[in-house]
């Protein structure tokens, strides 16, 4: 390959086309979700190590900081969740036409908005 | 390697302005990347007006139109005009596809052309596709068939094919591997040393579905490499960009499925 020839620009100038966007979230919130998952353990060893250490959680669990970070992370477990099915029936090369594929992706989106929605409104 | 940044050498450059001279009925402005290996400068954006009233309804009417009365210079792949032979697929408006097929009344404001993305540039809008070629040629774009005694005898035999058989291929023998998809993907980006991309992925499919081939298992053996193969992670970014409107993500899955139950 001739080094001198230059790299035509490519992530600055690419369109952010939907497809590209709903597959880059599905992998950011998937590494979130990994970090969270550490927290869950956490959590779980502050339960077993009895109401000492629990109530320190309780302390934590209240901050407003804390409650923002659990919101963003119901939306990513359900985006994950959705966007996983529908990468599931992709799979079997079912649903991937461009106009399946815009509709699915919109589906996924209002999906998560009325399940997080559920979760923060009555649980 | 990801690398989201471009190197140095190929960093873009503010350009030259050419002001049409008399008044336009109906300006539009283009803005082109260019680069000219004899400079040893950077690439530059080079902003062209044009009267679209004196002018045809493309893109590349535009080009040509530039080339021909603005600036000789500018440098980009074109034959057939129409979508059939994928010579001039560029970056128009932020998206791949083939400058005959793009109409200027789909850009709103100014249009801004590139070469396809995350490719050396030999010139102006030609993107270096040898690598892609190469990558073509790996996976064997051609008729194989088992040499059987039986066949010898009758090597002159036609190969025929059923009528379902043949539709088979329909969605795969009408691309005109323009490279569009390939460059539009952001796996091929970072992995395009090994990753084959759609473009190529499409061809395998296509030769892997042809029921007069006899290497359809050995094909698929092939290209079942974590590398090769399974880099697409379903974007979608190929189908998005298709200007034949073809599904290279379909066939990529179809490939995938076709490993998993077959091999």
């Amino acid at each position: 390959m001739n080094d001198s020839r230059p790299l035509s620009p490519h992530l600055s100038i690419h369109k952010k086309v939907l497809t590209s966007i709903f597959s880059i979230t599905h992998r950011i919130t998937g590494i979130g979700l990994s970090v969270g998952s550490i927290l869950i353990s956490m959590w779980f060893l502050l339960l077993s190590l009895g109401p000492n250490y629990f109530s320190y959680f309780e302390m934590v669990s209240k901050n407003i900081l804390f409650k923002f970070i659990l919101f963003i992370w119901t939306i990513g477990i359900f985006y994950h969740l959705f966007n996983g099915c529908r990468k599931l029936y992709w799979s079997f090369g079912i649903g991937m036409d461009l106009i399946t594929v815009y509709r699915s992706g919109y589906i996924v989106l209002v999906l998560t908005l009325i399940s997080t929605a559920i979760v923060w409104l009555f649980i | 390697m990801v690398e989201f940044s471009l190197p140095t050498n190929s960093k873009v450059t503010k350009g030259i302005s050419y002001s049409s001279k008399e008044p336009a009925k109906d300006p539009k402005k283009l803005i082109i990347y260019r680069w000219n290996p004899e400079d040893k400068k950077n690439p530059r954006l080079d902003t062209y007006e044009i009267d679209q009233s004196k002018c045809g309804p493309m893109v590349l009417d535009a080009l040509m139109k530039i080339k021909n009365e603005i600036d000789p210079t500018l440098t980009f792949r074109r034959s057939c005009r129409e979508g059939v032979c994928g010579s001039c697929a560029m970056n128009i408006d932020g998206v791949n596809t083939l400058a005959c097929l793009k109409s200027m009344s789909d850009v709103k404001n100014e249009i801004k052309i590139y070469p396809l993305p995350h490719m050396r540039v030999v010139k102006d809008l030609v993107p270096d596709l040898s690598k892609a070629y190469e990558q073509l040629a790996s996976i064997k774009p051609w008729l194989q068939r088992e040499q059987t005694n039986e066949i010898k005898k009758n090597s002159t035999d036609e190969k025929k094919q059923s009528p379902k058989d043949r539709e088979k291929l329909d969605g795969k023998w009408e691309c005109v591997l323009c490279f569009c998809c390939t460059t539009s993907c952001p796996s091929y980006w970072w992995n395009g040393d090994e990753y084959l991309g759609p473009a190529v992925l499409l061809q395998a499919a296509r030769w892997v579905e042809d029921s007069r081939d006899s290497e359809r298992k050995e094909r698929l053996k092939a290209i079942n490499d974590s590398l090769k193969l399974y880099r697409c992670h379903s974007i979608m970014n190929c189908t998005r960009s298709c200007p034949k409107g073809l599904n290279p993500a379909k066939e990529i899955a179809g490939l995938k499925k076709a490993i998993v139950t077959e091999l």
